[in-house]
């Protein structure tokens, strides 16, 4: 039955594929500049939901501060942006700081001048912070909902501290992409969008292939181990902080890279990426999408966010709504998401009208779990 | 500090305190190299107690654990195990998501490091040895099934084949046998009656029979203390033993 499953799940993996990467390369020709862009943001998103799935789906770690990550990517791409285009600015350095009287730049904006150090800081900033936050956190065995306040809290330290910084980073105003120059040519012009769409779709792909040489073999294993029965991956001579601390640092990689394609892409980034709902839809993207799929966050928030414009277009206001009832719906009807439902015994279930609960065995391992197993068991 | 060298593992006036409950009180108890122990008591005796403090899960309020001349005290769980100590849990804990091969990939891999696991493929001799180990438990036909479909007895068996996995100098087995058929009691108590020699195996459990198949020296726990050692018929004839645990009515 197993064997079944894994055969069906590599069919559907292979035919979402084939329609993902044939959307992808007809889009900039089917779709106008703004929706073309549009999608190329929702694209960028879908990497930090990989990033979701490797710790929430595999790890079972909960996080509720990816948008810390995320933020500080897109803060890396901008801070490049400003300082290699402020040349006709007053003392060389971006324009905000003219209104606060800031005659030299802070010390953190120098290297950004470099184009190689930006590459490298959109990925590797995050992923350090990432990678020190989780090594505090787990050394300490911080786990299950702790886990997951705790990120919201520094989430929201992160937001006040950013917030708050106008002389160092334009504080609440955010820093402005679309007016700066690369390669010559304005960041929002038609043709820059255009390479930034590309590349975004090949950073996608890397990203998903990325993941998935993460979670084969033996080290995913242990991250499922860690995700349904921690203490017993101790025993077997394991620490799980390490491994913890690395895919959680991994994951703020991944956010990071997103935030710098979708900032690039829409323009600005502010403390706005760093707000406590925006960290939470990126959750929902994962859960709707469907936890420990990989292809179910790329596809969960693509789609979502697309739904998302669209609806808010035709019926403003109304998007909380359905985003809250989605949640609702996947939560109680389809706990494994739409396309772990596709790959599991959902279809077959609906077809044959069983009516019978099945056990949902790929539920994050909560603290209760423990406590139950026994009960389980018997 | 350390006086029994000869000792593979040894307890030194162990006491643990849980809030002002004493789940361990001032237990001593030692075990040989290649020895066979059984540990037996009533519930609240302190036998799972007994396991955690020398697998680092719990840490005593008093005493020190040696094992190979080494305290364990302050050590962590992981460290623990790499030491050579693997313990088997009263439920069976197998890893459900994954398929019986890659639960006991799991488990014969070494080094543990996350390097290692990321980008090297498993050794030949560590195939081998999942190999083996299936055919010890008689699941080589379900090589690729997923862990929780496995029976009771089925999942028992496979977290062993984990514990040998880790080739662990002292094993400590938590309850093997419950939930099993007697021809599977019959045959867990083989297999681990097999092992000790080369192996050093604590054993706890309930089930009398099976403590008798072992032919083995007994432990008995009584109050988080160790109220008498010696074979299944010197316990069996004892006084204290009868009193506080054989001699009360089942239910």
């Amino acid at each position: 039955m197993e064997f079944k499953n894994l055969k069906l799940s590599k069919k559907t993996t292979f035919v979402i594929w084939v329609i993902i990467i044939a959307f992808i390369i007809a889009a900039p020709s089917i779709l106008p500049v703004f929706r073309l862009n549009l999608l190329g943001r929702y694209l960028s998103l879908a990497i930090v939901a990989l990033g979701v799935d490797l710790i929430w789906g595999f790890t079972g770690l909960l996080s509720l501060g990816q948008g810390i990550f995320f933020a500080l990517g897109g803060y890396c791409a901008a801070m490049y942006l400003q300082i290699t285009s402020s040349s006709e600015f007053p003392n060389n350095i971006p324009e905000f700081f003219g209104l606060y009287g800031v005659d030299n730049l802070p010390f953190f904006w120098e290297p950004f001048r470099s184009s190689i150090f930006s590459l490298f800081a959109i990925w590797v900033i995050p992923a350090l912070v990432a990678g020190i936050l989780g090594f505090l956190v787990f050394r300490n065995r911080i786990k299950g909902v702790y886990f997951s306040i705790l990120t919201q809290a520094a989430l929201l330290v992160f937001f006040n501290f950013f917030n708050g910084q106008q002389k160092l980073i334009n504080g609440t105003n955010g820093l402005k992409t679309d007016v700066t120059q690369l390669f010559g040519q304005m960041v929002g012009s038609e043709s820059i969008q255009r390479m930034f769409f590309w590349i975004t779709a090949l950073l996608v792909i890397a990203a998903w292939f990325f993941s998935k040489w993460v979670v084969k073999g033996r080290f995913g294993n242990i991250l499922i181990g860690i995700r349904d029965d921690e203490p017993r991956v101790r025993f077997t001579g394991y620490n799980p902080v390490l491994f913890k601390t690395i895919i959680f640092s991994i994951a703020g990689g991944l956010a990071g890279i997103s935030g710098a394609l979708y900032t690039v892409q829409s323009g600005i980034v502010s403390p706005q990426f760093m707000t406590v709902p925006f960290s939470i839809e990126m959750v929902i993207w994962v859960a709707v999408g469907g936890r420990g799929t990989l292809l179910g966050a790329i596809l969960g928030a693509v789609l979502i966010n697309y739904a998302k414009s669209l609806v808010s277009e035709a019926l403003p206001a109304s998007w909380m709504f359905i985003q809250g009832g989605l949640f609702i719906l996947v939560v109680t009807a389809l706990p494994e998401g739409v396309l772990g439902w596709l790959q599991g015994e959902g279809p077959r279930n609906l077809l044959q009208k069983l009516g019978l609960k099945r056990k949902i065995e790929t539920y994050p391992s909560l603290e209760i779990k423990n406590e139950t197993e026994g009960l389980k068991n018997e | 500090m350390n006086k029994n060298t000869n000792f593979l593992l040894s307890l030194e006036n162990i006491s643990v305190s849980f809030e002002g409950f004493l789940a361990l009180n001032d237990l001593n108890l030692s075990l040989k190299k290649g020895e066979l122990r059984a540990v037996i008591g009533p519930n609240g005796a302190g036998k799972t107690t007994f396991l955690d403090v020398i697998t680092g899960k719990v840490k005593p309020t008093k005493g020190d654990v040696f094992f190979k001349g080494k305290s364990l005290i302050g050590r962590k769980e992981h460290k623990i195990a790499r030491l050579g100590v693997g313990r088997k849990f009263q439920s069976p804990r197998v890893f459900e998501n994954l398929t019986v091969k890659e639960n006991l990939e799991i488990s014969v891999s070494t080094p543990k490091s996350p390097l290692n696991l990321i980008n090297k493929k498993i050794k030949n001799d560590q195939l081998d040895e999942i190999e083996h180990l299936m055919k010890v438990i008689n699941l080589s036909k379900k090589i690729n099934s997923k862990a929780g479909a496995l029976s009771h007895g089925q999942k028992q068996w496979l977290e062993i084949a984990m514990l040998l996995g880790q080739k662990p100098d002292l094993m400590l087995v938590d309850e093997p046998v419950a939930g099993l058929t007697d021809e599977e009691t019959d045959l867990t108590a083989d297999l681990l009656k097999s092992l000790s020699g080369d192996n050093t195996v604590v054993v706890i459990d309930h089930d009398m029979e099976f403590i008798r198949r072992l032919d083995s020296n007994v432990s008995v726990l009584n109050q988080g203390t160790v109220l008498c050692e010696g074979t299944m018929d010197t316990i069996q004839n004892d006084k204290r033993v009868i009193d506080v645990y054989l001699g009360r009515p089942e239910e």
